[in-house]
């Protein structure tokens, strides 16, 4: 399994064809503490570039939005009541939701962690 | 194009501490420093923070008073030397043009003291300037910054910088020295907590900034931690709780406007304020506790029908309430507490109940 990242500072990994995707420590921590995500429902179709979810901190809302085109087949509902877990372990229990692929090809066009840690650098 | 902004005079030190600085009001001001806003919270209402709150507006006046107070809705000849009143700048049809603290030094009480919005200074100082002319002299206190030092442990760094202040009881004020300097203090501030506001000159600002964050208890507080402060505290923001189009009545204000002021009947758009405490019809800000996602500024407020009956004008997370708080004006038939309204978030409705303000009980010293 590989991880990949988006600009928009999220993260991808793909297992078959479901990928778990969430958002970046460096996202987490520019975000603050993380007080409520708002999660889609299962079985909600994403297009790539669609706001998907949202994250609220202190202060403000922040969208996330799909790095790949797909169907919702798992949320974090470990996110309800424990938002914390997106800066605690933002790329571990802190994941957002799990999608199934419609078209992998579209992983290709992602960054790897390298050239991450060179975008957001 | 990058808009030139102005600085405090901490703003050095803002950015020695580690600040995000963002925009506010025209200066460049922390959002947040590196304890982040949840942080920053806590510590304020369980130990002591320091705010730079130079941004906003000093001025002194001198003269009639009663021009003066003919443009807001405090009581000036029942202000007494050393105390310091909350009051409301209001328009001819009693819309709120500012909030601000007035008070009289007990050193010089032929002189009045005013502190206004940063947002609404400029605005403020040149009405009260043109509808006092030729009777009173207003004029504004560049040279000077103010902060504010707040928390349950206020008081006791207080003692170590300057004891003489810790006599304050809320709302009284007075000249002091910490560090030689010469500052004017008040028992105030806007977070519910005990604490106090200092007027420091410019030029000795970040050496005093400097001798309160060395004591222990104390760590610097963004504008972030100051608003969520003043939301759990019930407190208005201007230009967002209330504005020109909100009377004292409709911004549940109306202990602002004194009650001799109201038997005289002598502030700007006192009938409209006498006829909507008669009519019982506006509407009215009040609190809301909410599950879930936090309702942010310009959400609609629904009845269980579903009608949208009021707007939120401030909500985000309480940290201390531990769960997102809100303000917003509701009809007349939604004000008592308890009842059960939806706040819709990005469309959702979110489940809400009317709550009491403050959310976070109030902590002034009384004496």
């Amino acid at each position: 399994m590989t991880t990949r990242f988006t600009e928009d500072h999220e993260w991808i990994t793909v297992d078959g064809d479901i990928a778990t995707v969430g958002i970046t420590a460096y996202a987490a921590e520019q975000l603050g503490d993380v007080v409520f995500v708002e999660l889609p429902d299962v079985g909600k179709q994403v297009k790539k570039g669609d706001e998907f979810a949202v994250v609220e901190s202190v202060k403000a809302a922040s969208e996330v939005y799909a790095p790949v085109d797909g169907e919702i087949v798992e949320i974090n509902d470990g996110l309800d009541g424990e938002p914390a877990k997106v800066n605690e372990a933002p790329l571990g229990d802190g994941w957002f939701v799990k999608f199934k692929l419609a078209d992998a090809s579209q992983l290709e066009g992602l960054m790897d962690e390298a050239a991450y840690n060179a975008h957001i650098a | 194009m990058t808009e030139t902004l102005l600085k405090t005079p901490l703003h050095a030190l803002h950015v020695e501490l580690g600040g995000k600085l963002v925009p506010f009001a025209g200066y460049d001001m922390p959002v947040q420093y590196p304890l982040g806003i949840m942080g920053e919270h806590k510590h304020t209402r369980t130990k002591a923070g320091l705010f730079d709150v130079s941004h906003m507006g000093q001025a002194r006046y001198r003269g009639e008073e009663a021009a003066l107070e003919a443009l807001i809705t405090a009581d000036l000849g029942l202000l007494g030397a050393g105390e310091q009143k909350y009051t409301l700048l209001l328009n001819e049809r009693a819309g709120i043009r500012d909030d601000l603290m007035i008070s009289r030094p007990f050193e010089d009480a032929s002189t009045l003291f005013l502190v206004v919005n940063a947002a609404t200074k400029a605005d403020d100082f040149a009405h009260i300037a043109a509808n006092t002319a030729g009777r009173g002299t207003l004029e504004i206190i560049a040279d000077r910054a103010l902060l504010a030092l707040q928390g349950p442990a206020a008081k006791d760094v207080m003692a170590r910088l300057c004891a003489p202040a810790c006599e304050l009881v809320f709302m009284q004020c007075g000249r002091f020295e910490i560090g030689e300097t010469e500052v004017w203090i008040s028992r105030s501030g806007y977070t519910g907590e005990d604490g106090f506001e200092i007027s420091i000159p410019e030029a000795e600002a970040e050496r005093i900034a400097r001798l309160i964050l060395a004591d222990d208890a104390v760590e610097p507080i963004g504008l972030g931690a100051r608003d969520s402060l003043r939301l759990e505290a019930g407190l208005c923001l201007y230009g967002h709780d209330m504005d020109e189009n909100r009377t004292p009545v409709e911004a549940s204000l109306i202990w602002a406007v004194a009650k001799t002021r109201r038997e005289r009947g002598d502030f700007p758009g006192a009938e409209v304020v006498a006829s909507q405490l008669a009519e019982k019809s506006c509407q009215k800000r009040i609190g809301l506790r909410l599950d879930g996602a936090p309702a942010r500024e310009g959400a609609e407020i629904a009845d269980k029908d579903g009608n949208v009956i009021g707007l939120v004008t401030s909500g985000g997370f309480g940290p201390t309430i531990d769960g997102p708080v809100a303000m917003g004006y509701v009809d007349r038939a939604f004000f008592a507490e308890g009842t059960e309204l939806d706040i819709l978030v990005r469309g959702r409705a979110r489940p809400a109940v009317v709550t009491k303000l403050p959310f976070v009980p109030n902590n002034f010293y009384r004496g």
